[in-house]
């Protein structure tokens, strides 16, 4: 009996929402003293771009932005079947459409640094 | 004892007169110790004979009468008039069709605690007459909580991926599955995969937690779904690392 | 005897205004979109840091001082932590029934192991950034 594919896109999802739970509110502070001009040491270009540059930067990077992608993503799907949306089909190739873009996006970027 | 006035917003429908369901109202003077079962009781005996509605035990343990007061699925002889306002509404539980009054069609989520697979399921041969099955009380705890279910159905009524999509097969069905999964005796758990593989299993369920809010025996049917979300999630990979599949 | 059920119609779009429990579910569901959005904000600033110079970087950040921009993220901190992290956390116990012989632990540890994980992983963060 083959599991569906929805258990595995469950999966990511579940994976993201605890990751995302745990570790967002610290990026959306970081983001917020930004925003307030207190750069902290660790966002100035050559602190940050060495850890991007690093094996472990680019792993924590990429599973954080990845996890977090597919989660919304997934989610969005699950917020537009409540809102009425009857065509499940669209936006699931929509969402995860989105998600696979991202989530190229990031590798992509995370190659780049050395 | 000072009786209270009561006043009763009722749902009938009558399928051979009426084209849609009507309110009609009563006032009914209630004892303080009342449940709203005692109410409706009260309408039927003394003022409307020609209501309908289900109810048998009047102690919480059949799930018979169950409805929505004041939009909230509940068992009506757990429910006390001294934890409700003057003004009550009375309908059929949510989600169901309603077949007259008070009385809801339940064909649906009867069928669908049988694709539970709801029995032991054995893949060992018995053992011979001398030999007991030992099920020691820590292994009973374990899915304890899930056999108090008494198929009240207000967790489909309280359930709106339920209402939004009817074949979900709901919180009851899953929950008593999870019952006879989490059982040490069973061994039956491949048996019942086809509720986690099919589309309409655990997947359209989206954790709204409504079932587990309004169960009047805890039986706490949003935990028995995530649980088997996550087995679900597991099994997958199972599947995948070993391909002949996990057959236990 | 003729029987003639009656299906009353769910409001597909509007269902979850029917009640208080439901309305949180919604609100809850829709922090997706802010997990949404800072994913996008990070991919965004790592597509500065990899194709940009260090006077890119700079000029980013700048950009991203703004009074206005404060609330936003102030505001989103706030939904974010009420809707997803402590109502996840809150939910942590169903997903996870810890048994202990005969005795169901109370849900309150595992919720209370969640929180002790997010603080001791957040100062861990703000380490890393040299906010601490």
């Amino acid at each position: 009996m083959t599991i569906a594919k929805k258990s595995v896109i469950w999966g990511l999802f579940a994976a993201g929402g605890t990751l995302s739970s745990f570790v967002f509110p610290a990026i959306i502070f970081l983001f917020l003293l930004i925003s307030a001009g207190m750069v902290p040491g660790g966002m100035q270009y050559t602190e940050l771009h060495a850890f991007a540059a690093s094996w472990l930067g680019k792993f924590v990077l990429f599973v954080v932005i990845f996890l977090s992608l597919w989660h919304a993503a997934h989610r969005l799907r699950v917020v537009f079947h409540d809102f009425g949306v009857r065509n499940d089909k669209a936006a699931a190739y929509a969402v995860y459409l989105a998600a696979t873009i991202g989530t190229m996006m990031t590798a992509f970027y995370l190659f780049q640094i050395n | 004892m000072s009786l209270r006035q009561l006043e009763l917003d009722v749902m009938r429908y009558d399928p051979e007169q009426d084209e849609a369901p009507r309110f009609q109202q009563y006032t009914v003077p209630c004892e303080e110790d009342w449940a709203i079962l005692d109410a409706l009781n009260y309408v039927k005996e003394n003022i409307d004979t020609t209501l309908s509605y289900r109810w048998s035990c009047h102690m919480m343990v059949c799930g018979s009468c169950a409805m929505m007061v004041n939009g909230e699925p509940s068992l009506t002889c757990k429910t006390f008039i001294r934890d409700l306002p003057d003004r009550v509404r009375v309908e059929p539980l949510e989600n169901f069709p309603i077949e007259r009054d008070l009385v809801v069609v339940l064909d649906d989520v009867m069928e669908k605690l049988q694709r539970a697979k709801p029995f032991i399921i054995r893949k060992d041969d018995p053992p011979d007459e001398d030999t007991e099955y030992v099920q020691s009380r820590a292994a009973l705890h374990k899915f304890k909580q899930y056999t108090m279910c008494i198929n009240c159905m207000a967790c489909y009524a309280a359930c709106p991926q339920y209402g939004l999509n009817p074949s979900f097969i709901g919180p009851a069905a899953l929950a008593l599955a999870h019952r006879y999964n989490l059982d040490s005796r069973d061994q039956g758990k491949s048996e019942r995969l086809d509720i986690l593989a099919d589309h309409d299993g655990v997947w359209d369920c989206s954790f709204v937690g409504a079932c587990s809010e309004v169960c009047p025996k805890h039986v706490d049917p949003a935990a028995a779904i995530q649980q088997m979300k996550i087995e679900g999630a597991k099994e997958w990979w199972l599947q995948k690392l070993s391909p002949g599949g996990d057959k236990s | 005897m003729s029987r003639q059920p009656y299906v009353r119609p769910m409001p597909k779009s509007t269902w979850y205004m029917r009640n208080k429990r439901y309305r949180v579910y919604i609100l809850r569901e829709i922090s997706c979109l802010l997990v949404a959005g800072y994913s996008g904000l990070m991919i965004y600033a790592l597509s500065v840091l990899a194709t940009g110079s260090p006077a890119d970087w700079q000029a980013f950040v700048a950009a991203q001082k703004n009074p206005l921009l404060v609330l936003v993220h102030a505001v989103a901190l706030a939904y974010f932590l009420f809707y997803q992290t402590f109502a996840w956390f809150k939910l942590a116990p169903k997903a996870m029934p810890l048994q202990i012989g005969e005795k169901r632990l109370p849900g309150g540890i595992v919720v209370a192991g969640h929180y002790v994980a997010w603080i001791v992983l957040s100062a861990f963060i703000f380490w890393l950034a040299g906010v601490l």
